[in-house]
């Protein structure tokens, strides 16, 4: 189970990596969406993986899973949610603007840029 | 009067969501809200200051949980100067956005009151992952203040660092993940306990963990090679949002200093290898933000490569980890902090009389208030660039005293010597070629001129500077005796935890699922 979770990892935090390399918006997107994937199971095995655990003190338990990397992960999901959204609205904005979905805004228009440096 | 420590991050909370219900157009109620919430901050500032200042620790538990299982706010010399040092420069670049900037987006005046909130609970937290929270609440503000007003230029500038910054907490939260798979506490106080006593199986584990983690606060802090984004972030931001971002790249410091040099800082904490990695790439981004700042072609461009090398001269004394070089950094980082956000005040003031050149550094108009302006930029420039007498030369020369016994004492002076030479051209360089070479052209007529709130902003952050030049003893006592206190984190841990702990109340859950 341990090299089924740690390859999984592995493989998320590969793609991730490779997709916010790219240099349109969308892929970058993707990419951190990707990472922060990896990131929520690497935290969730860092409480050890246990199977069939309860998380809270009960009298038939034989043993505990820890419950603080799942309060952890917890948080981690609601933050890349609300990151998530605003990075695509920041995206579509960005593309509307300058008319293109590149990183950088390569290939837009040269005047506009210096007009909205002088304005 | 311990429920007052909670007080600077739940007053900007309260006044944020407060300023969220305020319709749009009542302009003026906004502005009164916002403002008194600055103004309070600063009044708490100086009452946790003095409190701080009798060299007790307060306490906090969140809840009341005890520590090590709840959160904790911790109250110390550090906490307290750095909240002191964020309400003064959030007053004065509020003030001077009141003039105009709160108009040209929706609500500047909430995202600026979570800003102060991430920045206040970064500084306060006991707890490593209530500080990547804050540094989360923080960002997410900084993401909407960057994009205030709008432009293409934004835009781009923007999605550079939301995705820079994304990809850094994600940095933060498998630094995180491991350090508390090793040490099983998340507790800043119990983890210097337990990461000091780390199986010699887990140690490259949690030297990783620490090493991961100094990636993340280099990137907040823009150290080489993870400075490239600030020039764009904060060239691109307006005025006001831009003098309050001075204080961002110096939670990446204090961060630093925080988790470390006092949490994992071993006896010699200069020997450690995240000071041994930090000293080279300090010296680096002085060296490239120095030449930055000569290559610059606007204001903005060379007020933005003077945060850079206020940065790298920090890190340095913050590598170098004695107590007498922490005692010069936070005096420089006082410093810098101010003069930095002033410039980038003054950088709108200017550019706003110069018509169409702006801020770029070629001939155009003259300015319509050369002696006050010119005055300002004078006495701002002296002070970024260290000629006495004002804090800039203290600052500096004290930096330089502090690295003289250090092994790479000869690579430092080099360096921020070297460095503050170039820093000097470009000044001058700059400064002639706004207020001196004019193109002849009719004075632009300014939209108001710099009118009396936005000149008293910058005469606000220009006042500290000839304060901690005229009252240096003082502040060089609070410095050391801060500098003392993050030179004896047992200190900080015995009054987070209780003078005996053993760290026997909380141990790793012995595992049921078989190995790791």
């Amino acid at each position: 189970m341990a090299i089924l979770i740690a390859s999984a990892i592995g493989i998320l935090v590969a793609s991730g990596v490779y997709l916010l390399l790219r240099p349109r918006t969308f892929s970058v997107v993707v990419g951190l969406a990707l990472l922060s994937y990896a990131v929520n199971l690497f935290l969730f095995a860092m409480g050890r993986v246990a199977a069939q655990q309860p998380p809270l003190i009960s009298a038939s338990a034989t043993g505990y899973a820890d419950p603080l990397p799942q309060a952890l992960v917890l948080t981690a999901i609601v933050i890349n949610l609300g990151m998530t959204a605003l990075l695509l609205a920041l995206a579509v904005r960005a593309r509307v603007a300058t008319g293109t979905d590149h990183v950088d805004c390569a290939g837009a228009h040269r005047e506009q840029a210096q007009e909205n440096t002088a304005s | 009067m311990n429920h007052m420590i909670a007080l600077p991050i739940l007053l900007p909370l309260l006044a944020g969501a407060l300023l969220l219900l305020v319709p749009p157009n009542q302009v003026g109620l906004t502005r009164t809200i916002g403002f008194f919430s600055c103004a309070a901050l600063v009044g708490i500032g100086l009452a946790l200051f003095g409190v701080a200042a009798s060299g007790r620790y307060v306490v906090y538990p969140l809840g009341n949980w005890p520590a090590p299982f709840g959160i904790v706010l911790v109250l110390d010399r550090l906490a307290a100067g750095m909240l002191l040092l964020t309400a003064l420069i959030a007053l004065a670049a509020y003030l001077y956005g009141l003039r105009g900037w709160d108009e040209r987006g929706p609500h500047f005046g909430a995202l600026f009151q979570f800003q102060m909130m991430g920045v206040n609970g970064a500084f306060l937290t006991g707890d490593i992952f209530n500080l990547f929270v804050f540094f989360e609440v923080l960002l997410i503000a900084s993401y909407g203040l960057l994009l205030h007003g709008g432009g293409r230029e934004r835009l781009s500038a923007g999605l550079h660092y939301v995705v820079l910054n994304l990809a850094g907490s994600a940095l933060f939260l498998i630094g995180l993940g491991l350090l508390y798979s090793v040490t099983g506490t998340l507790n800043l106080a119990d983890l210097q306990f337990r990461y000091a006593s780390v199986s010699t199986a887990d140690r490259a584990l949690a030297e990783a963990a620490s090493l991961l983690l100094l990636v993340v606060f280099c990137l907040k802090a823009a150290t080489f090679p993870l400075s490239f984004w600030l020039p764009g972030a904060y060239g691109a931001a307006a005025a006001p949002v831009a003098a309050l971002f001075a204080i961002m790249t110096k939670v990446g410091v204090y961060a630093i200093l925080r988790v470390h040099l006092s949490t994992f800082g071993g006896e010699h904490p200069a020997n450690d290898a995240w000071a041994v990695l930090l000293l080279p790439a300090a010296l680096v981004t002085i060296a490239l933000g120095t030449f930055g700042a000569l290559a610059a072609r606007n204001l903005r461009g060379l007020v933005s490569y003077f945060t850079v090398v206020s940065v790298g001269t920090l890190l340095v004394t913050v590598a170098i980890a004695t107590s007498g070089s922490i005692t010069a950094g936070l005096f420089y980082l006082v410093h810098s902090t101010f003069v930095t956000a002033a410039l980038f005040l003054l950088v709108e003031l200017i550019g706003e009389q110069r018509g169409d050149r702006y801020d770029a550094l070629v001939p155009g108009p003259e300015v319509a208030q050369p002696t006050l302006l010119g005055m300002l930029f004078l006495i701002a420039a002296m002070a970024v660039a260290g000629l006495p007498p004002l804090s800039g030369f203290l600052a500096k020369a004290n930096v330089l005293l502090a690295t003289a016994s250090a092994p790479a004492a000869r690579w430092i002076w080099a360096v921020v010597l070297g460095g503050s030479a170039l820093g000097l051209i470009a000044l001058a360089r700059a400064g002639s070629r706004l207020f001196w070479k004019t193109d002849r052209r009719p004075t632009a007529t300014a939209p108001g001129g710099a009118t009396f709130v936005r000149a008293f902003a910058v005469v606000l952050l220009l006042a500290p500077l000839v304060g901690l030049a005229a009252f240096a003893e003082f502040a060089w006592a609070q410095a050391a005796a801060t500098a003392d206190q993050i030179a004896h984190p047992a200190r900080y841990r015995d009054a987070v935890l209780g003078a005996g702990y053993t760290g026997d109340a909380v141990r790793p859950l012995a595992n049921p699922g078989g190995g790791r």
